[in-house]
Protein backbone atom coordinates (compact mmCIF):
# COMPACT_ATOMS: atom_id res chain seq x y z
CA UNK A 1 0.00 0.00 0.00
CA UNK A 2 1.60 3.62 -1.31
CA UNK A 3 0.37 6.66 -1.21
CA UNK A 4 1.54 10.15 -2.18
CA UNK A 5 0.67 13.50 -0.23
CA UNK A 6 1.99 16.98 0.85
CA UNK A 7 4.03 17.01 3.86
CA UNK A 8 2.33 19.32 6.74
CA UNK A 9 5.27 19.47 9.29
CA UNK A 10 5.15 20.81 13.18
CA UNK A 11 7.57 20.11 16.14
CA UNK A 12 8.31 18.22 19.14
CA UNK A 13 5.57 17.71 21.43
CA UNK A 14 1.94 18.26 19.63
CA UNK A 15 -0.63 17.33 22.16
CA UNK A 16 -4.06 16.28 21.83
CA UNK A 17 -6.01 19.85 22.82
CA UNK A 18 -3.99 21.54 19.80
CA UNK A 19 -5.01 18.97 17.53
CA UNK A 20 -8.38 17.97 18.59
CA UNK A 21 -9.55 21.17 21.36
CA UNK A 22 -11.13 19.49 24.43
CA UNK A 23 -14.18 22.01 24.57
CA UNK A 24 -15.33 20.03 21.33
CA UNK A 25 -15.34 16.48 22.79
CA UNK A 26 -18.94 16.50 24.12
CA UNK A 27 -20.03 18.54 21.14
CA UNK A 28 -18.96 17.03 17.87
CA UNK A 29 -19.75 13.19 17.77
CA UNK A 30 -19.67 13.19 13.81
CA UNK A 31 -16.81 11.58 12.99
CA UNK A 32 -17.00 13.78 9.13
CA UNK A 33 -17.16 17.04 11.13
CA UNK A 34 -14.20 16.42 13.00
CA UNK A 35 -12.48 17.22 10.22
CA UNK A 36 -13.24 20.74 10.50
CA UNK A 37 -11.31 21.21 13.38
CA UNK A 38 -8.19 19.58 13.00
CA UNK A 39 -5.36 21.52 14.34
CA UNK A 40 -7.70 24.12 15.28
CA UNK A 41 -5.46 25.75 17.47
CA UNK A 42 -1.88 24.40 16.18
CA UNK A 43 -2.80 25.69 12.52
CA UNK A 44 -5.55 27.29 11.26
CA UNK A 45 -4.99 26.53 7.27
CA UNK A 46 -4.73 23.10 7.96
CA UNK A 47 -8.37 21.68 7.78
CA UNK A 48 -9.39 23.67 4.93
CA UNK A 49 -6.37 23.05 2.86
CA UNK A 50 -5.52 20.14 3.63
CA UNK A 51 -5.49 16.89 0.80
CA UNK A 52 -6.24 13.29 1.32
CA UNK A 53 -3.04 11.26 1.25
CA UNK A 54 -1.24 14.53 3.19
CA UNK A 55 1.66 13.85 5.58
CA UNK A 56 1.75 14.67 9.06
CA UNK A 57 4.81 15.34 10.52
CA UNK A 58 5.87 15.72 13.70
CA UNK A 59 8.53 15.55 16.42
CA UNK A 60 9.44 13.82 19.70
CA UNK A 61 5.95 12.83 21.09
CA UNK A 62 3.69 13.82 18.95
CA UNK A 63 0.43 13.29 20.36
CA UNK A 64 1.25 13.82 23.76
CA UNK A 65 -1.97 14.52 26.59
CA UNK A 66 -5.48 13.27 26.42
CA UNK A 67 -6.32 9.81 25.47
CA UNK A 68 -9.23 11.68 22.73
CA UNK A 69 -9.42 9.08 19.93
CA UNK A 70 -10.68 12.29 18.01
CA UNK A 71 -7.66 13.78 17.90
CA UNK A 72 -6.64 10.77 15.65
CA UNK A 73 -10.50 10.40 13.75
CA UNK A 74 -10.31 14.08 12.87
CA UNK A 75 -6.93 13.59 10.99
CA UNK A 76 -8.32 10.31 9.64
CA UNK A 77 -11.61 11.78 8.74
CA UNK A 78 -9.37 14.63 6.99
CA UNK A 79 -7.58 12.51 4.63
CA UNK A 80 -4.10 12.53 6.16
CA UNK A 81 -2.69 9.50 5.06
CA UNK A 82 -0.02 8.54 7.13
CA UNK A 83 2.02 10.34 10.62
CA UNK A 84 5.40 10.52 10.36
CA UNK A 85 7.69 11.56 14.26
CA UNK A 86 10.46 10.88 16.15
CA UNK A 87 7.84 9.43 18.69
CA UNK A 88 4.27 9.21 19.89
CA UNK A 89 2.06 9.67 22.81
CA UNK A 90 1.95 6.29 24.18
CA UNK A 91 -2.23 6.23 23.95
CA UNK A 92 -2.13 8.56 20.35
CA UNK A 93 0.16 5.42 19.03
CA UNK A 94 -2.35 3.17 19.69
CA UNK A 95 -5.60 5.05 18.71
CA UNK A 96 -3.47 5.02 15.34
CA UNK A 97 -3.44 1.47 15.18
CA UNK A 98 -7.05 0.78 16.11
CA UNK A 99 -8.22 3.51 13.70
CA UNK A 100 -5.80 2.33 10.99
CA UNK A 101 -3.89 5.63 10.32
CA UNK A 102 -0.64 4.60 9.90
CA UNK A 103 1.78 6.13 12.44
CA UNK A 104 5.41 6.06 11.62
CA UNK A 105 8.49 6.58 13.74
CA UNK A 106 11.36 7.34 11.97
CA UNK A 107 13.15 10.62 12.88
CA UNK A 108 15.83 10.92 10.10
CA UNK A 109 12.65 11.24 7.84
CA UNK A 110 11.10 13.66 10.15
CA UNK A 111 14.70 15.37 9.81
CA UNK A 112 14.68 15.54 6.30
CA UNK A 113 10.78 16.23 5.04
CA UNK A 114 10.44 19.60 4.27
CA UNK A 115 6.96 21.42 4.89
CA UNK A 116 4.75 21.54 1.61
CA UNK A 117 6.95 19.20 -0.33
CA UNK A 118 5.84 16.35 -1.92
CA UNK A 119 6.33 12.61 -0.45
CA UNK A 120 5.64 8.89 -0.97
CA UNK A 121 4.99 6.24 1.95
CA UNK A 122 5.00 2.81 0.85
CA UNK A 123 4.06 1.36 4.08
CA UNK A 124 4.34 -2.51 2.47
CA UNK A 125 8.19 -1.65 1.76
CA UNK A 126 8.48 0.14 5.05
CA UNK A 127 9.91 3.38 2.75
CA UNK A 128 9.73 6.78 2.79
CA UNK A 129 10.44 8.91 -0.13
CA UNK A 130 11.04 12.07 -1.00
CA UNK A 131 13.51 14.46 -3.33
CA UNK A 132 16.36 13.86 -1.00
CA UNK A 133 16.46 10.44 -0.39
CA UNK A 134 14.30 7.13 1.00
CA UNK A 135 13.87 6.83 4.49
CA UNK A 136 13.10 3.39 6.20
CA UNK A 137 11.03 2.74 9.29
CA UNK A 138 10.75 -0.06 11.32
CA UNK A 139 7.71 -2.37 10.48
CA UNK A 140 4.58 -2.08 12.48
CA UNK A 141 4.50 -5.09 14.94
CA UNK A 142 2.62 -8.12 13.40
CA UNK A 143 -0.42 -7.41 15.71
CA UNK A 144 -0.77 -3.98 14.62
CA UNK A 145 -0.36 -5.06 10.80
CA UNK A 146 -3.33 -7.46 11.28
CA UNK A 147 -5.38 -4.55 12.78
CA UNK A 148 -4.67 -2.26 10.11
CA UNK A 149 -5.40 -4.65 7.24
CA UNK A 150 -8.85 -5.09 8.97
CA UNK A 151 -9.48 -1.64 8.56
CA UNK A 152 -8.71 -1.12 12.49
CA UNK A 153 -9.85 -2.37 16.08
CA UNK A 154 -13.14 -2.58 15.27
CA UNK A 155 -13.63 -4.65 12.35
CA UNK A 156 -10.76 -6.69 13.80
CA UNK A 157 -12.54 -7.22 17.03
CA UNK A 158 -15.79 -8.36 14.66
CA UNK A 159 -13.96 -10.70 12.76
CA UNK A 160 -12.49 -12.34 16.05
CA UNK A 161 -16.03 -12.26 17.34
CA UNK A 162 -17.01 -14.20 13.99
CA UNK A 163 -19.07 -11.20 13.38
CA UNK A 164 -17.77 -10.52 10.12
CA UNK B 1 17.12 -12.08 37.37
CA UNK B 2 13.65 -10.68 38.94
CA UNK B 3 11.25 -8.62 37.18
CA UNK B 4 9.89 -5.19 37.74
CA UNK B 5 6.24 -4.16 39.11
CA UNK B 6 4.73 -4.54 35.39
CA UNK B 7 6.07 -7.39 34.27
CA UNK B 8 4.97 -9.39 36.90
CA UNK B 9 1.46 -8.07 37.09
CA UNK B 10 1.41 -8.37 32.77
CA UNK B 11 2.78 -11.89 33.16
CA UNK B 12 0.37 -13.42 35.63
CA UNK B 13 -2.74 -12.05 34.16
CA UNK B 14 -1.37 -13.59 30.44
CA UNK B 15 -0.49 -17.08 32.37
CA UNK B 16 2.42 -16.86 31.74
CA UNK B 17 5.97 -17.09 34.21
CA UNK B 18 7.50 -14.04 32.75
CA UNK B 19 7.33 -11.61 30.11
CA UNK B 20 9.50 -8.77 28.54
CA UNK B 21 9.59 -5.59 27.57
CA UNK B 22 8.04 -5.06 24.07
CA UNK B 23 6.59 -8.52 24.31
CA UNK B 24 2.97 -8.00 23.64
CA UNK B 25 0.25 -10.20 25.76
CA UNK B 26 -3.70 -9.83 25.59
CA UNK B 27 -5.09 -9.58 29.63
CA UNK B 28 -8.48 -9.14 30.60
CA UNK B 29 -8.37 -6.15 33.01
CA UNK B 30 -9.92 -6.19 36.38
CA UNK B 31 -11.42 -2.92 35.91
CA UNK B 32 -12.89 -1.23 32.62
CA UNK B 33 -13.15 2.88 33.10
CA UNK B 34 -14.78 5.36 31.58
CA UNK B 35 -16.77 8.97 32.21
CA UNK B 36 -18.60 11.13 30.06
CA UNK B 37 -17.26 9.62 27.01
CA UNK B 38 -19.25 6.56 27.76
CA UNK B 39 -22.26 7.06 25.17
CA UNK B 40 -19.49 7.47 22.72
CA UNK B 41 -17.98 4.17 23.77
CA UNK B 42 -21.53 2.60 23.21
CA UNK B 43 -22.31 4.11 20.35
CA UNK B 44 -18.46 2.13 18.65
CA UNK B 45 -19.67 -1.10 20.83
CA UNK B 46 -22.99 -0.87 19.23
CA UNK B 47 -20.90 -1.29 15.84
CA UNK B 48 -19.20 -4.24 16.98
CA UNK B 49 -22.27 -5.82 16.86
CA UNK B 50 -22.51 -8.31 20.28
CA UNK B 51 -25.68 -7.38 22.30
CA UNK B 52 -24.49 -7.81 25.74
CA UNK B 53 -21.22 -6.38 27.81
CA UNK B 54 -18.83 -9.48 28.07
CA UNK B 55 -17.93 -8.91 31.76
CA UNK B 56 -20.04 -6.25 33.15
CA UNK B 57 -18.45 -6.63 36.35
CA UNK B 58 -15.59 -5.42 35.38
CA UNK B 59 -17.22 -2.29 33.76
CA UNK B 60 -17.15 1.29 35.68
CA UNK B 61 -18.54 4.23 34.67
CA UNK B 62 -18.36 7.60 36.60
CA UNK B 63 -19.87 10.87 35.42
CA UNK B 64 -17.21 13.69 36.33
CA UNK B 65 -16.78 15.61 33.56
CA UNK B 66 -18.69 18.39 32.54
CA UNK B 67 -21.50 17.70 35.87
CA UNK B 68 -24.14 18.98 36.25
CA UNK B 69 -24.44 19.36 32.67
CA UNK B 70 -23.55 23.16 31.51
CA UNK B 71 -25.99 22.33 28.51
CA UNK B 72 -28.42 20.47 26.67
CA UNK B 73 -25.73 18.64 24.75
CA UNK B 74 -23.54 17.37 27.86
CA UNK B 75 -27.32 16.61 29.53
CA UNK B 76 -28.40 14.05 26.56
CA UNK B 77 -24.93 12.65 26.75
CA UNK B 78 -25.42 11.89 30.18
CA UNK B 79 -29.00 10.55 29.61
CA UNK B 80 -27.84 8.18 26.85
CA UNK B 81 -25.07 7.06 29.55
CA UNK B 82 -28.03 6.41 31.99
CA UNK B 83 -30.01 4.49 29.64
CA UNK B 84 -26.87 2.42 28.50
CA UNK B 85 -26.06 1.09 32.53
CA UNK B 86 -29.99 0.09 32.30
CA UNK B 87 -29.62 -1.88 29.23
CA UNK B 88 -26.53 -3.35 30.25
CA UNK B 89 -27.00 -3.99 33.95
CA UNK B 90 -23.99 -1.84 34.73
CA UNK B 91 -23.57 -2.04 38.89
CA UNK B 92 -20.30 0.37 39.13
CA UNK B 93 -22.31 3.15 37.80
CA UNK B 94 -21.94 6.80 39.84
CA UNK B 95 -24.02 9.53 38.52
CA UNK B 96 -23.16 13.09 38.39
CA UNK B 97 -21.89 14.79 42.21
CA UNK B 98 -20.07 11.86 42.96
CA UNK B 99 -16.91 13.01 41.88
CA UNK B 100 -14.25 12.77 39.66
CA UNK B 101 -13.44 9.18 38.20
CA UNK B 102 -10.13 8.30 39.57
CA UNK B 103 -10.88 9.54 42.60
CA UNK B 104 -14.01 7.94 43.07
CA UNK B 105 -12.24 4.45 41.97
CA UNK B 106 -9.77 5.01 44.72
CA UNK B 107 -12.51 5.74 47.30
CA UNK B 108 -15.35 3.19 46.41
CA UNK B 109 -12.54 0.33 46.89
CA UNK B 110 -12.39 -0.14 42.92
CA UNK B 111 -9.07 -0.01 42.34
CA UNK B 112 -6.96 -2.66 44.49
CA UNK B 113 -3.19 -4.19 44.82
CA UNK B 114 -1.60 -6.50 41.63
CA UNK B 115 -5.22 -5.64 40.12
CA UNK B 116 -4.86 -4.15 36.05
CA UNK B 117 -7.61 -1.21 35.57
CA UNK B 118 -7.44 0.12 31.97
CA UNK B 119 -9.78 3.38 31.47
CA UNK B 120 -10.45 5.53 28.55
CA UNK B 121 -8.58 8.78 30.57
CA UNK B 122 -5.39 9.74 29.90
CA UNK B 123 -4.73 10.28 34.05
CA UNK B 124 -5.64 6.45 34.29
CA UNK B 125 -2.51 5.71 35.64
CA UNK B 126 -3.74 7.51 38.96
CA UNK B 127 -5.21 4.18 40.48
CA UNK B 128 -1.30 3.34 41.14
CA UNK B 129 -1.64 4.75 44.07
CA UNK B 130 -3.12 1.71 45.33
CA UNK B 131 -0.51 -0.34 43.38
CA UNK B 132 -2.66 -0.96 40.58
CA UNK B 133 -1.31 -1.25 37.40
CA UNK B 134 -3.65 1.09 35.68
CA UNK B 135 -3.29 2.16 32.26
CA UNK B 136 -5.00 4.99 29.58
CA UNK B 137 -6.58 3.50 26.51
CA UNK B 138 -8.62 4.83 23.65
CA UNK B 139 -12.03 4.73 22.97
CA UNK B 140 -12.55 2.08 20.37
CA UNK B 141 -10.25 0.13 22.82
CA UNK B 142 -12.84 0.28 25.28
CA UNK B 143 -15.84 -0.87 23.11
CA UNK B 144 -13.68 -3.89 22.30
CA UNK B 145 -13.03 -4.22 26.24
CA UNK B 146 -17.02 -4.13 26.48
CA UNK B 147 -17.19 -6.99 23.65
CA UNK B 148 -14.73 -9.10 24.12
CA UNK B 149 -13.71 -8.75 28.27
CA UNK B 150 -9.82 -8.49 26.51
CA UNK B 151 -7.21 -6.20 25.26
CA UNK B 152 -3.52 -6.39 24.17
CA UNK B 153 -1.07 -4.56 25.80
CA UNK B 154 2.64 -4.07 24.78
CA UNK B 155 4.62 -4.89 28.40
CA UNK B 156 6.34 -1.74 28.89
CA UNK B 157 10.12 -1.00 29.81
CA UNK B 158 10.34 0.21 33.25
CA UNK B 159 11.78 3.35 35.22
CA UNK B 160 12.42 3.10 38.83
CA UNK B 161 12.49 6.74 41.40
CA UNK B 162 13.68 6.42 45.11
CA UNK B 163 12.88 9.29 46.46
CA UNK B 164 15.16 9.25 49.64
CA UNK B 165 14.47 12.23 52.65
CA UNK B 166 11.71 14.43 54.09
CA UNK B 167 9.65 17.21 51.64
CA UNK B 168 10.51 20.60 53.22
CA UNK B 169 8.01 22.19 55.24
CA UNK B 170 5.60 24.42 52.72
CA UNK B 171 6.72 21.62 50.27
CA UNK B 172 4.29 19.44 48.79
CA UNK B 173 4.03 16.23 46.45
CA UNK B 174 3.20 18.36 43.50
CA UNK B 175 6.47 20.13 43.39
CA UNK B 176 8.10 16.73 43.83
CA UNK B 177 6.23 15.87 40.45
CA UNK B 178 6.63 18.67 38.86
CA UNK B 179 10.61 19.15 39.53
CA UNK B 180 11.07 15.42 38.39
CA UNK B 181 8.45 16.05 34.98
CA UNK B 182 10.49 18.87 34.96
CA UNK B 183 13.94 17.08 34.68
CA UNK B 184 13.09 14.17 32.16
CA UNK B 185 10.66 16.34 29.99
CA UNK B 186 7.29 15.62 28.91
CA UNK B 187 8.41 12.44 27.05
CA UNK B 188 10.23 11.30 29.25
CA UNK B 189 9.00 8.13 30.57
CA UNK B 190 7.13 7.24 26.99
CA UNK B 191 5.83 3.96 27.14
CA UNK B 192 7.18 3.41 30.30
CA UNK B 193 6.02 1.72 33.72
CA UNK B 194 7.52 4.64 36.39
CA UNK B 195 7.80 2.41 39.88
CA UNK B 196 8.41 4.58 42.58
CA UNK B 197 10.25 3.51 45.99
CA UNK B 198 11.59 5.53 49.18
CA UNK B 199 10.82 6.41 52.86
CA UNK B 200 9.67 9.88 51.38
CA UNK B 201 7.54 8.36 49.34
CA UNK B 202 6.13 5.88 51.99
CA UNK B 203 6.32 8.76 54.85
CA UNK B 204 3.18 10.22 52.59
CA UNK B 205 -0.30 10.37 53.06
CA UNK B 206 -2.08 8.50 50.51
CA UNK B 207 -4.00 11.90 49.01
CA UNK B 208 -0.33 13.40 48.68
CA UNK B 209 0.99 9.96 46.89
CA UNK B 210 -1.90 10.25 44.59
CA UNK B 211 -0.73 13.44 42.73
CA UNK B 212 2.21 11.12 41.49
CA UNK B 213 1.33 8.48 39.35
CA UNK B 214 -1.91 11.15 38.70
CA UNK B 215 0.49 13.58 36.76
CA UNK B 216 3.05 10.85 35.33
CA UNK B 217 0.46 10.60 32.49
CA UNK B 218 2.42 14.19 31.19
CA UNK B 219 5.80 12.38 30.96
CA UNK B 220 4.20 9.92 28.52
CA UNK B 221 4.02 7.04 30.93
CA UNK B 222 1.86 3.83 31.03
CA UNK B 223 1.49 3.29 34.01
CA UNK B 224 2.87 4.88 37.84
CA UNK B 225 3.27 2.21 40.49
CA UNK B 226 3.59 2.73 43.44
CA UNK B 227 4.21 0.26 46.36
CA UNK B 228 1.21 -0.49 48.91
CA UNK B 229 2.23 -0.13 52.60
CA UNK B 230 0.28 -0.81 55.94
CA UNK B 231 -1.47 2.54 54.63
CA UNK B 232 -2.88 1.12 52.10
CA UNK B 233 -4.32 -1.60 53.42
CA UNK B 234 -5.97 0.49 56.76
CA UNK B 235 -7.85 2.52 53.96
CA UNK B 236 -8.67 -0.57 51.85
CA UNK B 237 -10.26 -2.63 54.89
CA UNK B 238 -13.71 -1.19 55.10
CA UNK B 239 -13.54 -0.37 51.07
CA UNK B 240 -11.96 -3.13 49.23
CA UNK B 241 -15.08 -4.56 46.80
CA UNK B 242 -13.02 -8.04 46.18
CA UNK B 243 -9.98 -9.84 47.78
CA UNK B 244 -6.89 -8.92 46.23
CA UNK B 245 -3.01 -10.18 46.59
CA UNK B 246 -0.53 -7.34 46.62
CA UNK B 247 2.21 -7.44 44.19
CA UNK B 248 5.48 -5.96 44.36
CA UNK B 249 8.90 -5.26 42.13
CA UNK B 250 11.98 -8.32 42.78
CA UNK B 251 14.50 -6.72 44.57
CA UNK B 252 16.74 -8.00 41.68
CA UNK B 253 14.49 -6.29 38.88
CA UNK B 254 16.30 -4.80 35.76
CA UNK B 255 15.20 -1.23 35.26
CA UNK B 256 15.62 0.79 32.58
CA UNK B 257 16.44 4.05 33.95
CA UNK B 258 16.88 4.03 37.45
CA UNK B 259 16.80 7.51 39.16
CA UNK B 260 17.22 8.82 42.98
CA UNK B 261 15.84 12.16 44.34
CA UNK B 262 16.67 13.35 47.43
CA UNK B 263 13.34 15.01 49.02
CA UNK B 264 14.85 17.61 51.12
CA UNK B 265 16.21 19.33 48.07
CA UNK B 266 12.65 19.67 46.53
CA UNK B 267 11.58 23.54 46.26
CA UNK B 268 8.01 25.05 45.41
CA UNK B 269 7.63 25.07 41.83
CA UNK B 270 4.83 25.67 38.98
CA UNK B 271 4.74 24.61 35.34
CA UNK B 272 4.61 27.42 33.38
CA UNK B 273 2.24 27.76 30.15
CA UNK B 274 1.78 25.62 28.04
CA UNK B 275 3.45 22.72 28.86
CA UNK B 276 4.01 20.81 32.10
CA UNK B 277 7.83 20.33 31.77
CA UNK B 278 8.00 24.13 31.44
CA UNK B 279 9.16 24.57 35.18
CA UNK B 280 10.23 27.13 37.04
CA UNK B 281 10.66 27.36 41.25
CA UNK B 282 7.85 29.52 42.47
CA UNK B 283 10.47 32.34 43.24
CA UNK B 284 11.20 32.66 39.62
CA UNK B 285 8.22 33.48 38.70
CA UNK B 286 6.48 35.37 41.70
CA UNK B 287 4.73 38.52 40.92
CA UNK B 288 3.03 36.86 37.53
CA UNK B 289 -0.56 38.56 37.53
CA UNK B 290 -3.28 36.07 38.03
CA UNK B 291 -6.87 36.31 37.30
CA UNK B 292 -8.35 33.01 38.29
CA UNK B 293 -6.82 30.69 40.78
CA UNK B 294 -8.57 26.95 40.87
CA UNK B 295 -8.10 24.62 43.44
CA UNK B 296 -9.15 21.14 42.33
CA UNK B 297 -9.22 18.36 40.02
CA UNK B 298 -8.08 14.68 40.40
CA UNK B 299 -4.41 15.50 40.16
CA UNK B 300 -4.95 17.72 43.63
CA UNK B 301 -8.99 18.49 44.74
CA UNK B 302 -8.56 16.01 48.00
CA UNK B 303 -9.29 16.61 51.37
CA UNK B 304 -5.26 17.20 52.19
CA UNK B 305 -5.29 19.78 49.54
CA UNK B 306 -8.27 21.40 50.66
CA UNK B 307 -6.63 22.07 53.78
CA UNK B 308 -3.54 23.20 52.86
CA UNK B 309 -5.42 26.00 50.94
CA UNK B 310 -8.01 26.68 53.71
CA UNK B 311 -4.90 27.14 56.44
CA UNK B 312 -3.40 29.80 53.94
CA UNK B 313 -7.04 31.42 53.23
CA UNK B 314 -7.74 31.36 57.03
CA UNK B 315 -8.43 35.13 58.07
CA UNK B 316 -7.24 36.53 54.33
CA UNK B 317 -9.53 37.26 51.58
CA UNK B 318 -8.64 36.97 47.88
CA UNK B 319 -7.35 39.61 46.31
CA UNK B 320 -9.43 42.23 44.42
CA UNK B 321 -9.81 41.23 40.35
CA UNK B 322 -8.51 37.75 41.36
CA UNK B 323 -11.18 35.34 41.39
CA UNK B 324 -10.82 31.40 43.57
CA UNK B 325 -12.96 28.49 42.68
CA UNK B 326 -12.65 25.71 44.58
CA UNK B 327 -14.06 22.18 43.60
CA UNK B 328 -13.47 19.18 45.75
CA UNK B 329 -12.90 15.81 44.08
CA UNK B 330 -15.80 14.00 45.58
CA UNK B 331 -18.74 14.23 47.02
CA UNK B 332 -16.95 12.47 50.25
CA UNK B 333 -14.16 14.79 50.02
CA UNK B 334 -16.93 17.68 50.00
CA UNK B 335 -18.71 16.76 53.07
CA UNK B 336 -15.18 16.13 55.59
CA UNK B 337 -14.45 19.59 53.74
CA UNK B 338 -17.63 21.03 55.09
CA UNK B 339 -17.56 19.67 58.45
CA UNK B 340 -14.13 20.92 58.80
CA UNK B 341 -14.90 24.36 58.24
CA UNK B 342 -12.40 24.68 54.86
CA UNK B 343 -15.71 25.14 52.92
CA UNK B 344 -16.83 28.24 54.79
CA UNK B 345 -12.95 29.18 55.20
CA UNK B 346 -13.23 29.11 51.20
CA UNK B 347 -16.11 31.66 51.17
CA UNK B 348 -15.37 33.47 53.98
CA UNK B 349 -12.01 34.14 51.67
CA UNK B 350 -14.22 35.56 48.79
CA UNK B 351 -14.08 31.77 47.15
CA UNK B 352 -16.55 30.32 45.07
CA UNK B 353 -16.99 26.18 45.57
CA UNK B 354 -18.83 23.77 42.99
CA UNK B 355 -19.90 20.25 43.47
CA UNK B 356 -17.61 17.76 42.73
CA UNK B 357 -16.33 17.06 39.20
CA UNK B 358 -13.35 18.19 37.34
CA UNK B 359 -15.03 21.54 36.32
CA UNK B 360 -12.61 23.79 34.32
CA UNK B 361 -9.44 21.67 34.01
CA UNK B 362 -10.41 20.78 30.64
CA UNK B 363 -12.38 24.05 29.76
CA UNK B 364 -15.95 22.67 30.04
CA UNK B 365 -17.40 24.91 32.61
CA UNK B 366 -17.33 26.44 36.09
CA UNK B 367 -15.12 29.20 35.77
CA UNK B 368 -13.02 29.27 32.44
CA UNK B 369 -11.20 31.94 32.07
CA UNK B 370 -11.00 34.86 29.26
CA UNK B 371 -9.21 35.82 25.98
CA UNK B 372 -5.51 37.12 27.39
CA UNK B 373 -6.09 35.79 31.26
CA UNK B 374 -3.66 34.01 34.01
CA UNK B 375 -5.12 31.12 35.66
CA UNK B 376 -3.26 29.31 38.02
CA UNK B 377 -4.40 25.84 38.41
CA UNK B 378 -3.63 22.64 40.79
CA UNK B 379 -4.27 20.24 38.24
CA UNK B 380 -1.86 18.46 35.93
CA UNK B 381 -2.13 19.94 32.46
CA UNK B 382 -1.43 23.47 30.83
CA UNK B 383 -1.63 22.77 27.20
CA UNK B 384 -2.25 25.76 25.04
CA UNK B 385 -6.45 25.50 25.55
CA UNK B 386 -6.87 23.17 27.62
CA UNK B 387 -8.93 25.76 29.95
CA UNK B 388 -11.14 26.63 26.97
CA UNK B 389 -9.36 29.27 25.27
CA UNK B 390 -5.89 28.81 23.36
CA UNK B 391 -5.20 33.02 24.36
CA UNK B 392 -4.63 32.52 28.04
CA UNK B 393 -1.99 31.46 30.24
CA UNK B 394 -2.44 28.38 32.58
CA UNK B 395 0.07 27.73 35.22
CA UNK B 396 0.37 25.01 37.42
CA UNK B 397 0.92 24.71 41.03
CA UNK B 398 0.07 23.16 44.37
CA UNK B 399 -2.67 23.66 46.75
CA UNK B 400 -0.44 26.01 48.88
CA UNK B 401 1.06 27.80 45.94
CA UNK B 402 -2.35 28.24 44.12
CA UNK B 403 -4.22 29.66 47.85
CA UNK B 404 -1.46 32.04 48.32
CA UNK B 405 -1.89 33.13 44.72
CA UNK B 406 -5.29 33.49 44.52
CA UNK B 407 -4.57 36.09 48.47
CA UNK B 408 -1.83 38.11 46.73
CA UNK B 409 -3.97 38.35 43.20
CA UNK B 410 -0.11 37.19 42.14
CA UNK B 411 2.02 34.09 41.90
CA UNK B 412 3.10 33.77 45.43
CA UNK B 413 4.15 31.50 47.86
CA UNK B 414 2.33 31.27 51.78
CA UNK B 415 6.12 32.06 53.25
CA UNK B 416 5.75 35.23 50.79
CA UNK B 417 2.18 36.78 52.41
S1 LIG C 1 -9.98 16.61 36.75
FE1 LIG C 1 -9.03 17.18 34.80
S2 LIG C 1 -7.34 15.75 34.54
FE2 LIG C 1 -8.68 14.91 36.14
S3 LIG C 1 -10.07 13.51 35.06
FE3 LIG C 1 -11.07 15.52 35.15
S4 LIG C 1 -10.54 16.57 33.23
FE4 LIG C 1 -9.11 14.85 33.50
Amino acid sequence: MAFKGRVWKYGDNVNTDVIFPGKYTYTVSDPAQMAQYAMEDLDPRFAEQVRPGDVVVGGANFGCGSSREQAVTCLKMAGVGAIVAKSFGRIYYRNCINNALPALACAEAVDALQEGEEVEVDLEAGEIRVGSGTYHFPPLPSMALAMMEAGGLIPYTRKKLGLA
Amino acid sequence: MGMTFAEKVLASKAGLDRVVPGQIVEISPDVALSHDNAAAIYGIFKKIGVPSLARPETVVIILDHATPAPSTNHAENHRIIRQLVKEQGITHFYDVGEGICHQILVEKGLALPGEVVLGSDSHTPHAGVMGALAAGIGRSEMASIWATGALWLRVPESMRITVTGQLPEGVMSKDLALQVIGDLGADGALYMSVEWQGEAIAALDLSARATLPNIMAEMGAKNSFLPPDQKVLDYLQARAQRPFAVVLPDADARYEVDLVYDASDIRPMVARPHSVDNVAPVAQVAGTRVDQAFIGTCTNGRLEDLAAAAGVLKGRHVAPGTRLVVIPASREVYLQALRAGYLQTFVEAGGMVESPGCGPCMGNHLGVPAVGEVSISTANRNFQGRMGTKDSQVYLASPLVVAASAVAGKIAHPADL
